[in-house]
């Protein structure tokens, strides 16, 4: 072990071995972004090629079109097991919200009913501690009740890599194998694996995307890092937070920590 | 932040101590110091600070800008923040301080590489102050420096500096943790931080950010004895891939391996990754990887790959240094579990040795229970031999965390240090009873065609020991093994004719007994003793004198059947007051905790229970030739 990133990883594929050997049904959430497709190369690492539990996308049907081309060229190129689950309408969420969270909400409810239909007892969710405060909170291995209410303010103790991975019945838990990576973590390490990207993280005309969400809540950011090296030098000298351009994140003090607490990944 | 410097060091840095000590405001500090922050956030809390008509700037009110506890202004649950100096990056984990968070502050503070603990140095030490570096120790941190915090509102003051730093690095010796600087700072005013300040001229040491820079980055153990803990076995085309984390030491292509606690071997035939990599024919501490073997024999999930030499040890029974995190309190003969590694195992709260208290450090022995946030010594015995290492000798992999039904209640360091290895036929091994004889136990086997055994019947007098220790001994005897009944007849009048019935006394003849039962046991016999043996703690130590040999046999029938029964008319001769003591009137009987097998007289004639106990005890000694063939079978089946 001499580079960090070495040490990221074997963390991470012990991790995901462990949660597919403790437990069953097992599902992987995987948004197409960056983060989530750095964890099903992880996943292709731990099990030698093979992706042995379904990967599913909560489908808004509102992600950007190079979203959608990226996602249905990789299902071909590396034969995943994928699996959509559409979110019901922004009509049916919450009315009180306000529109942005009502937006994030749809991913919620999407969530929530692929949890009643599969009964799935553990999913796999690519976030990372230094996104948001509130992630930075999170256990690897993190118990929700049935209705995938985080219970932040009383989690269980987790050290020594030892995990809670069984639970009473009716309630699931989200493995979180890439929690201890940062944003340039990531994509220093998605430089060396040489892992495929949407291409909209890479700069065009003076613009693009540092985080992807729905297009109706996502904007790009000013940037001219054509290239994963650019980005990566980008990073080192930004003091710009990585969802900026996430309108769910900022429209009042709380309103991720909301999110979060009902089911939110 | 300098972008010529290489990204290949990270270091974890857990910052602890008592409540209100400063912690978050120490952060803060380091973020500004070392212009972290997120733009516009410095100018926005200097704003604040002004607007709220504090004279210096708060910088607390960073972290609380990262914090869901903004609203009760307290740290709940542990948080990590990234921040870099020129010479690498950090990981800073803030673990909270208050007390009710404790088990949130061990989950922050058990992956640091290095620990600041921040004393008030107005305050002094306090109660989470003690509490936090005792664990810190116990949670195996040998890097930490000691900030004392809030130097501006003691004006500065060395006399008051050097008496907190004494009282500070008294405790700390007192608890074998060695602090690397005691250093004043001031978070608020930035004194001794990450510039050197005006104030405090008196000071020659180092400031904090020096500080930082000088723990050493963590070494992976690739020096300890290699330990491969199978984490789960895949099939993967035609392989059969052992996948898991080499927690110590180094792996080979061409290695023989041992497996604990099975002892089988096996030669390393590749090491796995993906993608495919022929020149990958080794692997070191950390690494997650898989492995294939030469021959198919039985691994699974739990088993521990070593060299054959160093060897983790095999115990039922081993000492543990815990901290215990659970509201309901741990009581002797507590039931959970204890994961480390990819081993679990379920045991039984022998003893709880001695519990420290972290304030004075005075130690209870032989305490009743282990309160909430209390740290202990106690002794653990599991069902059957699990593969150990003492935290001493690997730190790594000499730790435990103990589960409750679902729920993670503590953790520990092993001790092995009063429980020696059990382990049979691995070579280099040592049996205490082969010492300088050249006819070894496995010799014997070979010749007798089955092993030895201590079949401990106990139970209440009339119960039915003696009379089916006879019965069984004549039906073995008849199918061909060699065996052996002690009861009170045949050692009562010559090897323990000096002793009484005193609870002394009694407690003597049984450790006598459980030695002569080990030595019969080991030179083959299949030995059957009948006693009473009331209590639980001398049947222990009788076992303790063969676990590998020792089955305990619960002979059970209630006291009003055993009453009427009283073929000896003991019973009543109790009940007229002629015996004292008598068990089960005058004298209690502690049924076994654990037995191996209960035969219930009771309920049952005596044939079926002499069937009962025959057919257990042809299963333990039998030398078993299909056996082998089985394991290889499961071996095969093992996806």
């Amino acid at each position: 072990m001499y580079h960090y990133l070495d040490e990221l990883e074997a963390q991470s594929i012990y991790i995901i071995r462990e949660a597919y050997n403790r437990i069953d049904p097992l599902g992987m959430l995987w948004s197409i972004g960056k983060d989530s497709t750095a964890m099903l190369w992880l996943v292709k690492k731990a099990f030698y090629g093979r992706v042995p539990f379904p990967l599913i996308h909560l489908d808004t049907e509102m992600e950007l079109p190079e979203v959608y081309a990226f996602r249905d060229w990789i299902k071909e190129e590396w034969d995943l097991p994928l699996e959509l689950e559409f979110c019901p309408p922004e009509d049916e969420m919450d009315p009180t919200l306000p529109p942005a969270s009502r937006a994030a909400a749809r991913k919620t409810e999407g969530l929530r009913n692929l949890l009643k239909d599969r009964q799935f007892r553990g999913v796999f969710a690519g976030i990372r501690r230094d996104e948001q405060a509130m992630r930075a909170k999170e256990r690897v291995f993190s118990p929700r009740s049935l209705d995938g209410e985080w219970n932040f303010k009383d989690q269980p103790p987790e050290f020594w890599d030892q995990y809670k991975t069984d639970f009473p019945e009716g309630c699931h838990v989200r493995i979180h194998p890439i929690l201890h990576w940062t944003e340039l973590d990531i994509w220093r390490y998605t430089k060396r694996e040489n892992i495929p990207m949407v291409p909209l993280y890479l700069s065009k005309n003076g613009k693009r995307y540092r985080s992807l969400g729905e297009k109706n809540i996502t904007f790009p950011v000013d940037s001219d890092a054509a290239t994963i090296d650019d980005i990566i030098h980008e990073l080192e000298t930004t003091k710009t937070s990585e969802r900026s351009g996430r309108a769910m994140d900022n429209e009042t003090e709380d309103s991720f920590e909301n999110l979060r607490a009902k089911g939110y990944m | 932040m300098v972008t010529n410097r290489l990204a290949n060091q990270q270091l974890k840095v857990v910052i602890v101590g008592h409540v209100d000590h400063g912690k978050s405001t120490l952060i803060g500090r380091l973020l500004y110091d070392t212009d972290s922050l997120p733009d516009g956030k410095a100018e926005e809390i200097k704003r604040v600070s002004e607007k709220r008509g504090t004279d210096a700037v708060e910088w607390s009110f960073v972290l609380d800008a990262f914090q869901a506890e903004r609203d009760q202004a307290v740290t709940i649950d542990t948080t990590q923040i990234w921040f870099s100096t020129q010479k690498r990056d950090y990981v800073i984990i803030d673990a909270p301080g208050h007390r009710e968070f404790l088990k949130n502050m061990v989950s922050g503070a058990a992956s640091a590489d290095a620990a600041i603990l921040v004393v008030d140095a107005d305050e002094g030490i306090q109660e989470q102050t003690r509490r936090h570096a005792y664990l810190l120790s116990l949670l195996g941190l040998k890097q930490v420096t000691v900030v004392l915090n809030k130097m501006d509102l003691i004006k500065y003051d060395q006399d008051r500096f050097d008496s907190v730093a004494k009282d500070i690095k008294d405790y700390l010796k007192s608890i074998h943790l060695q602090a690397g600087q005691i250093i004043p700072i001031s978070a608020r005013q930035g004194d001794m931080i990450a510039s050197r300040g005006e104030h405090m001229a008196w000071y020659q040491g180092h400031s904090l950010l020096e500080a930082l820079d000088m723990f050493d980055n963590k070494t992976a153990p690739d020096s300890l004895p290699l330990r491969f803990p199978v984490q789960d076995v895949y099939r993967q085309d035609s392989k059969r891939i052992l996948v898991g984390r080499v927690e110590t030491g180094t792996v080979k292509q061409g290695d023989k391996i041992l497996f604990s606690p099975t002892n089988e071997t096996a030669i390393v035939k590749s090491v796995e990754v993906w993608p495919h990599d022929a020149e990958k024919t080794e692997a070191s501490a950390g690494e997650s990887i898989g492995i294939t073997l030469d021959q198919k024999i039985f691994v699974e999930r739990g088993h521990v790959g070593s060299h054959d030499v160093d060897l983790p040890l095999l115990s039922n029974i081993f000492q543990a240094n815990i901290f215990w995190l659970s509201h309901k309190p741990l009581k002797v003969g507590d039931s959970l579990t204890v994961h480390y590694g990819t081993s679990e195992a379920n045991v039984t709260v022998q003893s709880i040795d001695r519990v420290v208290d972290t304030q004075d450090l005075e130690q209870t022995a032989q305490a009743a229970a282990v309160e909430r946030n209390a740290v202990a010594e106690v002794t653990l015995r599991a069902r059957d031999l699990v593969p150990l290492d003492s935290y001493a000798k690997n730190p790594h992999t000499g730790r435990l965390v103990l589960y409750d039904g679902y729920d993670i209640v503590g953790g520990g360091n092993i001790n092995m240090d009063r429980y020696p290895d059990q382990r049979i036929n691995a070579p280099k091994a040592k049996n205490i009873y082969e010492v300088d004889s050249l006819t070894g136990y496995n010799e014997r086997v070979m010749r007798n065609g089955h092993h030895g055994g201590i079949f401990w019947f106990t139970g209440l007098s009339g119960a039915g020991k003696s009379t089916l220790a006879m019965r069984v001994e004549r039906e073995l005897f008849h199918r061909g093994y060699n065996t052996y009944v002690l009861d009170g007849d045949n050692v009562r009048h010559g090897l323990c004719k000096d002793l009484g019935f005193s609870p002394k006394d009694r407690a003597e003849n049984i450790r006598r007994i459980g030695h002569v039962a080990a030595l019969q046991s080991d030179a083959g016999l299949v030995t059957i003793t009948a006693f009473i043996s009331p209590y639980q703690v001398d049947r222990d130590r009788a076992r303790e004198a063969a676990p590998q040999h020792f089955h305990e046999i619960y002979v059970k029938a209630d006291l009003e059947t055993c009453e009427s029964r009283d073929p000896k008319g003991l019973y009543k001769k109790a009940r007229d007051g002629e015996i004292k003591d008598f068990t089960g009137i005058g004298s209690p009987y502690e049924p076994p905790e654990n037995p191996e097998l209960i035969v219930d007289t009771q309920h049952n004639d005596v044939d079926d229970c002499v069937a009962q106990i025959v057919s257990y005890i042809e299963k333990t000694i039998k030398v078993d030739i299909a056996k082998e063939s089985k394991k290889q079978d499961k071996a095969l089946h093992v996806s």
